[in-house]
């Protein structure tokens, strides 16, 4: 029975949705949608049914129609110019951002445009980015058309206000890439002339080919110090400055014996040097940079309100002509349109139209609120249903949310911590090296001064912490990796230090510790007859307001014919059924006393049969599943939550969160920003930010570690540390304490890399250090640094569980 | 044994080459995207009338 079933429901042939309503079946296909049909036409019109056999149902939903005028500001000369990136004669080049694209056949279609429209002349997708770069002839399409085609077959890129501010994304530097590669090359040819110093029966051959040798090596070698070195040299020049020490000194001054003790020995004669181990130690710290650099490309970090906003806006003029504007231009006073599915982009007044607003973006709240005329609408808003206008009455960027952006924490450049471990260790190492290196000159200075001479730079050289400076970013790094297959995206590697050492973790409420899609409904008043309650809900199916539709989710049972049914915009709805009249609404509405309204905070919704009043329905948060689970896991650490909403919920929360924990409701964003710094007064606390919204953004930012919770980890988030999709929530107590245990890890690595040390400079001081102890003990050193991070941390993640 | 001499050059000049080619890569952009190209290569080229193998592709579907 069940299999018959399942094979009528027919996919849409496009975009895989099961078509619902009646399909519509065309060119021997069935289509869930107008939509869907329409762009399978344009397709197989030409050619590019391909598309249809890479991947199974790869479209878009074609249901939520755009409408065309939507792009009239593309043609602006003004907005053109801020997105295209290079422009000549013929040909324009600009790359935009489709978060859409997820499959092999979204990057076949995106490269076959010019099939759509012959004046695109070249498109070349990047996947991981999810870019498109668009090169097109200007005189024979416009920038319009592309972008109405994009939207048209389902892939419209996402413009928006931070794309015209100039604040291009920066390409990622490949600096590194040509660093490593100088060192690679360099470190291999070296090598190859440094062999056969460490075979005693060439002793010939290095006779009479020893200086030739030597010479190619520095020769090869200088780059290497110039350049693929350089990073360390003004990490620690800078250090210096700033009276700090940090890792890369001892490092630098390590390189800098190694060097020059190199070009010394040759250049006198005295020896082959050191040159093979200068590159290779290059080389393999270089690695280490490169592994720690590499990030979450796709996804970005450090989005504020301009990533969220449209770059242009209907404006309504006095002689009612519409047009667009960017909404940079926007002044007080200004009439705007606002239509189904846009965002509302400064503060304004709602003058005509029935608006219900989704406030997703801002409070993580998924519920729309409805608002009537007069009433005051905050940007970041989206209008779901009919075109409303409104007036401006306050600026783009003088807005109750956006003003928020306008506090110093924005603006300060974020420094980079010097109390990591690395550093403080790197502290401790000069001091021994140098009282080390000190002792072997005091001991060898009376007795033999060229053996004074090589114990002291051998010591130099060969305290050189290498393998140190490498332990933390491959732990760090693979820490990152682990909590990426975890579906936790953090910045870079640094976080996971501030990670570790958080004791306080505050959460937002709406949508972070609730479910956002969800809500118990719980019935109070006289008991409904089965009748009753049949009647209730044919009524409610009618309607298409969200606390209906949440209410007939939460009912079961049959529905009767309704008869007479009305819907009174804010208030609420009646209609017949079997001879019944019911009323459902607010308590307005419905005429309930005020002095009779029972918890006036919670969202209620009353009932009433044949003109008696029945009862009420009430809405209570769910909670997300997993968030006992997390508040067990975070032990003893102090918990506090912010909250947009009121505070009907506090007793609820009290007793989830434990006594201890403070709660603070009616939070506006400036509010938070300004809790999370009272905390961190004093250096007291490390707070951690969980929140969701652009209204978090400002404590995600206060915070030491703010973290993001999403549902899809391409779509908006707020400015954050850490990304983390909202599926793998019951795990956030895990991650801080795996975070923890990498830098316990750090600390063994440490000290496998101090042995070496130890038994490196036991030689050193005895004066027993040549280039083939160097050419030995610094490669088996470093890789097995590597390779013990590496695997720690992978067999650390197992038990944990991650 | 003076072609030591001409062997070393010869091999510095020819991982010179592979260096300068490693940097004309990484210059190109090649580095830049890791993904893309390798789906982009399983592409079917058109050259045939496409129509034609849909049609019968729809037959036997």
């Amino acid at each position: 029975m069940e299999a018959a079933l399942q094979t009528n429901i027919q996919n849409c042939y496009h975009c895989g949705d099961s078509c619902k309503d009646e399909p519509i079946l065309a060119h021997d296909k069935a289509f869930c949608c107008d939509g869907c049909k329409a762009v399978y036409e344009l397709l197989e019109e030409n050619n590019l049914c391909t598309y249809y056999n890479l991947e199974e149902n790869p479209g878009l939903t074609g249901k939520k129609p755009v409408s065309e005028a939507r792009f009239a500001y593309l043609d602006d000369p003004g907005v053109e110019a801020q997105l295209i990136n290079f422009r000549s004669d013929k040909i324009c080049k600009l790359t935009f951002y489709i978060p859409q694209m997820h499959c092999s056949s979204c990057i076949w279609l995106l490269e076959n445009l010019f099939k759509l429209n012959p004046g695109i002349a070249e498109t070349t997708v990047n996947f991981l980015r999810k870019e498109v770069a668009i090169t097109y002839f200007h005189e024979r399409t416009s920038l319009r058309e592309v972008v109405q085609l994009l939207a048209r077959i389902g892939y419209e890129p996402a413009i928006t206000l931070a794309d015209t501010d100039g604040k291009k994304t920066s390409k990622q530097s490949r600096t590194i890439i040509y660093k490593l590669g100088l060192a690679g090359f360099a470190f291999g040819n070296v090598m190859l002339l440094a062999f056969p110093d460490y075979l005693s029966f060439t002793e010939e051959l290095q006779h009479s080919y020893g200086s030739f040798f030597g010479y190619l090596s520095i020769l090869l070698s200088i780059p290497v110090f110039f350049y693929s070195a350089r990073g360390f040299f003004t990490s620690a020049w800078q250090g210096i400055r700033q009276r700090m020490v940090n890792i890369d000194l001892p490092i630098s001054t390590g390189l800098l014996a190694l060097f020059f003790v190199s070009i010394f020995d040759i250049v006198t004669g005295r020896g082959p040097g050191y040159l093979d181990s200068f590159t290779g130690l290059v080389f393999f710290m270089l690695i280490g940079k490169y592994f720690q650099q590499k990030t979450y490309d796709t996804l970005a970090f450090d989005r504020d309100y301009t990533s969220y906003f449209p770059v242009s806006i209907t404006v309504i003029k006095e002689n009612r002509e519409e047009a667009s504007t960017a909404v940079r231009n926007l002044k007080v006073g200004d009439r705007i349109r606002i239509r189904n599915q846009e965002l509302i982009p400064a503060d304004a007044i709602l003058l005509q139209g029935r608006a219900m607003i989704d406030y997703s973006f801002v409070s993580g709240e998924s519920e729309p609120v409805e608002k009537v005329m007069g009433e005051v609408i905050y940007a970041g808003g989206r209008q779901e249903g009919e075109s409303i206008e409104l007036e401006v009455v306050k600026e783009v960027s003088q807005g109750y949310l956006t003003q928020l952006w306008n506090d110093t924490v924005f603006s300060k450049d974020e420094s980079q911590s010097l109390h990591t471990y690395s550093n403080i260790a790197g502290k401790w190492f000069i001091i021994v090296t140098l009282l080390v290196a000190a002792g072997a000159l005091w001991y060898w200075v009376p007795r033999d001064m060229d053996m004074a001479m090589k114990a002291f730079t051998s010591v130099l050289i060969i305290a050189c912490p290498c393998a140190l400076s490498l332990a933390t970013p491959f732990v760090h790094g693979h820490t990152m990796r682990v909590f990426g297959r975890n579906k936790f995206y953090i910045k870079n590697a640094a976080v996971v230090e501030t990670l570790a050492k958080i004791d306080t973790v505050v959460f937002d409420k709406t949508g972070t510790l609730t479910e956002p899609s969800e809500a118990e409904v719980t019935y109070t008043g006289k008991t409904l007859s089965s009748a009753q309650q049949q009647a209730i809900l044919s009524v409610l199916r009618h309607s298409t307001h969200p606390l209906s539709q949440r209410i007939s989710h939460a009912l079961t049972g049959d529905t009767a014919q309704v008869q007479h049914f009305q819907e009174y915009a804010g208030k609420g709805l009646a209609g017949e059924v079997n001879g019944m009249l019911v009323r459902i609404g607010s308590a307005a509405y419905l005429g309930v006393p005020a002095d009779k309204q029972q918890d006036t905070l919670k969202t209620t919704v009353y009932v009433s049969v044949d003109g008696t009043l029945l009862g009420y329905y009430t809405f209570f948060n769910v909670y997300r599943e997993g968030l006992r689970q997390v508040l067990q896991g975070l032990g003893d650490k102090k918990i506090a939550v912010l909250s947009g909403d009121n505070n009907h919920e506090e007793a609820r929360l009290q007793e989830l969160l434990g006594q201890e924990a403070e709660l603070n409701f009616n939070q506006s964003p400036l509010q938070k920003l300004e809790y999370i710094q009272r905390l961190k007064q004093g250096g007291q606390h490390q707070v951690l930010m969980v929140g969701d919204g652009l209204n978090d953004a400002g404590a995600l930012k206060q915070s030491d570690a703010g973290i993001a919770l999403s549902n899809s980890v391409t779509n908006f988030s707020p400015s954050c540390d850490a990304i983390l999709d909202a599926g793998a929530f019951d795990k956030l107590s895990t991650f801080l304490n795996f975070s923890k245990k990498s830098m316990n890890l750090i600390l063994l690595t440490f000290a496998v890399s101090l042995i070496y040390n130890v038994v490196g400079l036991t030689i050193a001081v005895q004066g027993l250090f040549t280039p083939i102890v160097s050419a030995i003990l610094m490669p088996i050193s470093t890789l097995s640094v590597m390779a013990f991070a590496t695997l720690s941390v992978r067999y650390a993640a197992k038990k944990a569980g991650l | 044994m003076h072609i030591i001499f001409i062997l070393i050059a010869i091999s510095v000049v020819v991982a010179a080459g592979f260096l300068a080619a490693f940097l004309w890569a990484v210059r190109s952009g090649q580095y830049d995207d890791d993904y893309t190209p390798a789906v982009r290569m399983l592409f079917e080229n058109e050259y045939k009338p496409a129509g034609k193998s849909e049609k019968l592709e729809q037959k036997t579907s």
